[in-house]
């Protein structure tokens, strides 16, 4: 065995690269609920490239065909209704993992130096994330699939001069039909995806170079033993790959108790209006997104005039980039010692929801007022940012990591 | 950290409920066990008195024995319409769907995913839910879908009721008989809805347990070896 690992490792850095980033990559020992989001989200990537493998393998990407063979998966193909409902699951799943893994972010300054990069490439993932999972959503062409297309699609169409010429770019024609779905199934099944593993490597790397943060938002790098290594680090493996196989176990529980009793959530994770096959004559009572999407729809709703909406919609999600600049507090990352950034980032995550919540209603103007408060407190949190983390009361953060 | 999970629970449980569509009729509950028994009984029924209009295009016959423990004589004989149906094929109605248009105004739509378009609870207000009504085509209209184009196909076992509800002329069973066909009648199209359903249902506890197996060894392995840390 040695000898086949020597052989190997004079030709490829296998050692080198379990050493580096496995058995001596040193890891705050203090990690805590919300360190799981990172390997879990790993994990339900390598879930969806697996579910969709064979989900293409039956799959035809044509207006007259794609609802039919979404059916013929979920009744002909054997074990396919699994492989489905792992895969719609699995969409649903990704973005409540990154959603808490973000959070764990803004939570304890993991985007403050010298960590930019590592959240900058995490915000592109998010973004890559959301396009990956609104190319998948038009992909089964039932009706709500076919008019979230058309809604889209014709934002990209609102851009000024180039806006008609990129819509029928995108949708390659006029309209939704079988052109769209064959682009949009490429970018699916082999753009995103392959842009979403370089950019988790890339983060990954990324995060290898600085080091994870910690809920105290210490450096553990400062304060190395006599041997060099991080007095507050414990190997990587085998402390945490032990931890996250647990998280991982408490995960999949979950995931199978939704995949097996509830697969549709009551049309949260597969719409009512999705069982009906897409029709041009025929609109939803209400075109609503995907419940990920829902807060950035509602923003757009908010603002009563179109290209002033996707302007607002751009920079709501443009904003977050910006955070390892916005942050200036210069004693404390962690809302462990900043009580006003905790209330804050509580905010802003309440707005979120309750945009999140308005997103997935029908259009009314009752709920214009809370949009555009909810709206008006998401871009106050980034543009007081700069003055209240340089004045903010900070709780003295001690010297070495708190257990 | 914990306190942050509460109050983003407590957020989430204060909000408002969705805005009911609005002036839509109340949708009345059915209540069933959804099991073998009951699926049979409504798919019985629903070749009797349904499959002569509407396919359930996705569920082949075969399914049935596999599914449902159907006896393939009881398949063959009240099952598979019309005659020449293959047990390997969709069930089909008997009408095409040109003709149908032609008779009814529009072609009786497949009620395959029916249960998952509409819900249960309106298939089953919907089949419960028709009224004498002199003016329509048919001579009955339907409170949860006004001028329907369907006519009353239960109303020889339900009987005859006027728009306030009152009885007109009684039917062949009784109101809690009736209830119970109809009930039927709705789990049937929630299986073919969704035949993974009872698969699924009997597959989950395994699963389940098996990862929960799993999670409690992972937990024991993370405590033993966590044990220097600490």
């Amino acid at each position: 065995m040695s000898r086949v690992l020597a052989w190997v490792d004079r030709r490829f850095p296998l050692s080198r690269l379990m050493r580096e980033s496995m058995t001596e990559y040193y890891a705050p020992k203090n990690f805590n609920f919300w360190y799981f989001f990172g390997s879990l989200a790993l994990l339900v990537f390598a879930i969806q490239v697996i579910t969709g493998i064979f989900l293409l393998a039956h799959y035809q990407p044509s207006a007259g065909k794609a609802f039919d063979s979404i059916q013929t998966i979920m009744f002909d193909v054997k074990w396919g209704w699994l492989i489905r409902y792992i895969h719609t699951t699995g969409a649903s799943f990704f973005f409540i993992v990154i959603y808490l893994h973000m959070l764990r972010g803004y939570l304890y300054g993991s985007y403050r130096k010298p960590r930019e990069l590592l959240w900058i490439v995490g915000f592109v993932i998010y973004v890559c994330l959301m396009a990956e999972a609104y190319f998948g959503y038009v992909l089964p062409y039932g009706n709500m699939s076919y008019w979230g297309g058309e809604v889209i699609t014709s934002i990209v169409g609102a851009i000024p001069y180039a806006g008609p010429w990129l819509a029928s770019l995108v949708r390659g024609g006029f309209g939704i039909g079988s052109a769209t779905l064959n682009r949009f199934m490429a970018f699916h099944a082999v753009l995103l995806p392959a842009l979403l593993g370089l950019l988790v490597l890339m983060h990954l790397l990324a995060l290898h170079e600085t080091g994870s943060n910690n809920p105290d938002g210490i450096e553990i790098r400062e304060h190395p033993g006599a041997d060099g290594k991080p007095l507050d680090g414990i190997p990587f493996h085998p402390y945490y790959t032990v931890k996250d196989i647990f998280g991982v176990g408490v995960f999949l529980i979950v995931f199978s108790l939704v995949v097996f009793y509830a697969p549709t959530l009551h049309g949260l994770f597969i719409e009512t209006y999705n069982y009906i096959p897409a029709n041009p004559l025929q609109t939803p009572p209400d075109v609503t997104p995907a419940w990920y999407l829902a807060p950035y729809y509602a923003m757009l709703r908010a603002i009563p005039e179109k290209q002033l909406g996707i302007l607002v919609l751009v920079l709501a999600i443009v904003a977050p980039f910006f955070l390892p600049w916005l942050d200036r507090n210069p004693k404390a990352k962690s809302v462990r010692y900043r009580p006003v950034y905790l209330a804050m980032v509580l905010i802003l995550v309440a707005c979120l929801l309750v945009l999140g919540w308005i997103g997935m209603q029908p259009a009314s103007p009752s709920l214009l007022p809370p949009a555009r408060l909810c709206l008006a407190l998401y871009f106050l949190f980034f543009v007081s940012l700069p003055f209240v983390s340089r004045f903010e009361p900070t709780r003295p953060v001690p010297e070495r990591l708190r257990m | 950290m914990r306190r942050l999970l509460i109050i983003a629970a407590l957020a989430l449980g204060a909000l408002p409920p969705p805005a009911a569509a609005e002036a839509a009729p109340k949708l009345e509950a059915p209540h069933y066990r959804f099991d073998r028994a009951t699926i049979r009984r409504g798919a019985e029924l629903f070749a009797r008195r349904c499959s002569a209009c509407h396919s359930v295009s996705r569920i082949r016959y075969a399914r049935l024995e596999t599914d449902l423990d159907m006896p393939l004589g009881t398949l063959r004989d009240d099952i598979m319409l019309p005659s020449g149906a293959h047990i390997h094929q969709g069930m089909m109605s008997a009408m095409r769907p040109r003709d149908a248009a032609k008779w009814f105004g529009v072609a009786p739509p497949d009620l395959t995913l029916e249960a998952r378009y509409r819900g249960i609870d309106w298939i089953y207000t919907y089949l419960k839910s028709f009224y004498r009504d002199v003016k329509r085509p048919t001579g009955f209209d339907n409170r949860v879908f006004k001028n329907v184009a369907m006519p009353d196909v239960l109303e020889p076992l339900q009987g005859i009721r006027a728009e306030d509800g009152s009885v007109i002329r009684k039917g062949s069973v009784s109101p809690q008989q009736f209830d119970r066909d109809v009930a039927a009648i709705t789990a049937w199209l929630q299986y073919t809805s969704d035949p993974s359903k009872l698969a699924r249902e009997a597959l989950g506890p395994w699963v389940i347990g098996f990862l929960a197996l799993f999670t409690l060894l992972a937990y024991a392995l993370k405590r033993v070896v966590w044990r220097r840390v600490h």
